[in-house]
């Protein structure tokens, strides 16, 4: 959802597993829609680590457990890796998270993520790891995704690093315009282009 | 300088540098499947525009098409909607459609090449993963989500931060039955499933060179698997052999100007490669995986790690792993019974594949222990599998041929693993409910899963 990207500030939701691959962010079965109605993916989120398969709520998943909300994912590093479904990034949209913090992204997942006004940023294994104890210790550990000024604050420990967006993405996400807009307005060079390509 | 292989086709198709940002790069061939494509043209309609460049786009069901009486219409009609969706949006945009029961109808990255619509030196891309396949044709060929699918409809370019190159070498003959799909996942095991991640990787080395053009979509399918974003293999003589004649191929002058420009298509030898890496193909035996990503790989007659190898960051997920797929640290696969075996997907569901497969199992009898699902990738391969008398090899050890399509590989069609049943298949992901919610998947390749079918245990070809 186009939306205006700038500072966020939340509370977490741990998911401390490595290489969680977007088959399990939102399994095959739900990829048969033809719409892109974020609320249906966001209620199939993780949809078989939430549900136990006679379809009771799994208690012992995060997203079941009441101790943890907000708008920030945190997952172990390699997130989203596998199928480039951008059916992943609208079920992480859908359920409210505008943010997710890892060590590691996996490619397609990471553009999939900033074309649907979710940001991706990515932290050192030390910031993670102390994240992740922060929350273990205090659920309320609340963190700071300031856009404009590329940082991440962890308020629990005062942990802050910087992280990396192109300029070009950053506007963008600041003021909620997507590619297909800029791709757009720059046809006659895409003409250009083939012009000299033919010759 | 553009030296590498990777530089000069990328570069070539570059319309302009984004400040402080991404490339916008020009698409020669985009394909579209019926799953990650209704909601791109949803745009494109709330936008009110039409396609760039129709011509250069290509459509076809693969997802959801059942494995059998395709001529019926779809029982499950939600996957009946997806595959309808894409013909009418095909034929609302005034894009070539390859429908179910078209003779060129099959698996996007099994058609693309075998129709010669992909190209060496073409950039490709289809809201999906595999796309990566295509790159063994000497093209830059990546997977996109379908945003990047809706840029493409709408303008015949993409924005993208341009990755890194890397050159991975395999030096040496490959041993007695290993395939390209062995080392694939040897090289998975090796950098893990993002060790190539920010990389595009070409493939090269005497072993490489050596592979069949069938053994090369091989393995430029699984590049995603190691994280990269895509991998190729220079074109040669093998592959030009394979495209010449094929119906998409360019002829007469065009092909000959064509060859001309793609003989060109190398890295120069004074060539820099952000990572390089050589590895030796003796050291490679048939692969199996024994976790629930495809990193998670031995050679057949190894051992599972044990729990004090795994750095502590990855313990959790290790143990997950292992306790879904119902193994124990440090146990051998070899010997283990198997309930399904499947042989197709993009990554193994070509001829080749059928013929080795067909090697294992002639004179013998399919074990009565496992159920086997045999699905080619294509029309084309079906035809080519009743030509050269394939089936009656099959047919006569208790195999039968299904109709082509993805299949169990994702199981978005009715061909599901049960919850529980441990899988030998030649797909190219061991990842949780991949082939089914519950079910356990051991990848290998056609040769490893053929010996398994028969013996209804996993099992070294080489002893067969």
């Amino acid at each position: 959802m186009k939306q205006k990207f700038n500072v966020i500030t939340s509370t977490c939701v741990p998911l401390p597993l490595e290489n969680v691959d977007t088959d399990q962010i939102i399994p095959a079965r739900f990829l048969k829609a033809t719409t892109r109605e974020e609320s249906f993916f966001g209620e199939n989120l993780f949809r078989d680590w939430r549900y136990n398969p006679d379809g009771s709520l799994n208690g012992d998943f995060v997203l079941n457990n009441p101790r943890y909300s907000g708008e920030i994912l945190v997952a172990g590093k390699n997130f989203g890796s596998g199928s480039s479904r951008e059916h992943a990034a609208w079920a992480i949209a859908g359920y409210g998270f505008r943010v997710v913090i890892s060590s590691f992204f996996a490619d397609i997942h990471k553009n999939n993520e900033l074309n649907n006004f979710v940001l991706p940023v990515v932290v050192s294994e030390s910031f993670l790891s102390r994240l992740f104890e922060s929350i273990d210790k205090d659920p309320k550990t609340v963190v700071v995704v300031d856009l404009p000024n590329q940082t991440v604050t962890n308020k629990a420990n005062g942990d802050c690093e910087t992280f990396e967006i192109n300029g070009y993405k950053k506007y963008c996400l600041m003021n909620a315009l997507d590619d297909i807009d800029f791709l757009l307005e720059n046809k006659d060079r895409t003409l250009a282009w083939e012009t000299t390509a033919k010759e | 300088m553009a030296n590498t292989l990777f530089d000069k086709i990328w570069d070539r198709h570059v319309v302009q540098h984004v400040e402080d940002g991404p490339e916008q790069l020009y698409i020669d061939r985009l394909y579209c499947h019926e799953v990650t494509s209704p909601q791109a043209f949803d745009g494109m309609r709330k936008r009110g525009i039409k396609c760039f460049r129709p011509g250069n786009i290509f459509c076809m069901p693969d997802h959801n098409t059942p494995t059998h009486d395709q001529d019926k219409p779809i029982e499950d009609p939600v996957g009946k909607t997806q595959v309808d969706t894409l013909a009418r949006n095909a034929r609302e945009f005034g894009l070539e459609h390859f429908g179910m029961m078209d003779p060129k109808n099959g698996i996007i990255h099994v058609v693309g090449p075998e129709r010669g619509l992909s190209l060496p030196g073409m950039t490709i891309v289809c809201g999906d993963s595999h796309t990566s396949t295509h790159g063994a044709m000497g093209a830059v060929a990546f997977g996109i989500g379908t945003s990047e699918v809706e840029m493409v409809l709408a303008s015949q370019c993409i924005l993208q931060q341009k990755p890194k190159s890397m050159r991975i070498n395999i030096e040496g003959k490959l041993g007695k039955d290993v395939t390209a799909k062995d080392v694939a996942l040897y090289l998975m095991s090796k950098l893990t499933t993002s060790g190539a991640t920010g990389y595009f990787v070409e493939y090269s080395g005497e072993a490489i060179r050596n592979l069949s053009m069938e053994g090369r979509l091989t393995l430029c399918n699984l590049s995603i698997e190691m994280g990269a974003r895509g991998g190729f293999i220079a074109p040669d003589e093998v592959t030009l052999e394979y495209i010449k004649g094929r119906e998409y191929a360019p002829v007469g002058d065009d092909w000959t100007k064509a060859v001309e420009y793609w003989k060109t298509l190398k890295s120069g030898d004074d060539a820099v490669f952000d990572k390089e890496l050589t590895f030796n193909a003796g050291e490679i035996e048939p692969f199996v995986t024994y976790g629930t990503n495809p990193g998670m790989g031995m050679g057949i007659n190894e051992s599972i790690p044990t729990l004090d190898t795994i750095p502590e960051a990855g313990k959790a997920s290790f143990v997950k792993s292992l306790e879904y797929m119902g193994f124990n640290p440090g146990q051998k696969l070899i010997g283990t019974p198997v309930d399904y075996v499947f042989l197709g997907a993009c990554t193994n569901g070509r001829i080749e594949d059928f013929r080795a497969f067909a090697s294992i199992v002639k004179g013998r009898r399919k074990s009565d222990n496992v159920t086997a699902w045999l699905v080619p990738g294509s029309w084309m391969v079906f035809d080519q599998i009743k030509e050269e008398g394939l089936d009656r090899t099959l047919e006569d050890a208790g195999f039968e041929i299904r109709q082509p399509g993805c299949s169990a590989c994702l199981a978005m069609n009715d061909d599901k693993i049960p919850s529980g049943k441990l899988s030998v298949s030649t797909s190219n992901r061991n990842f949780e409910g991949r082939q089914g919610p519950g079910a356990r998947t051991v990848l290998a390749s056609p040769l490893v899963a053929a010996a398994a079918a028969v013996t209804g245990v996993i099992t070294d070809p080489r002893t067969m």
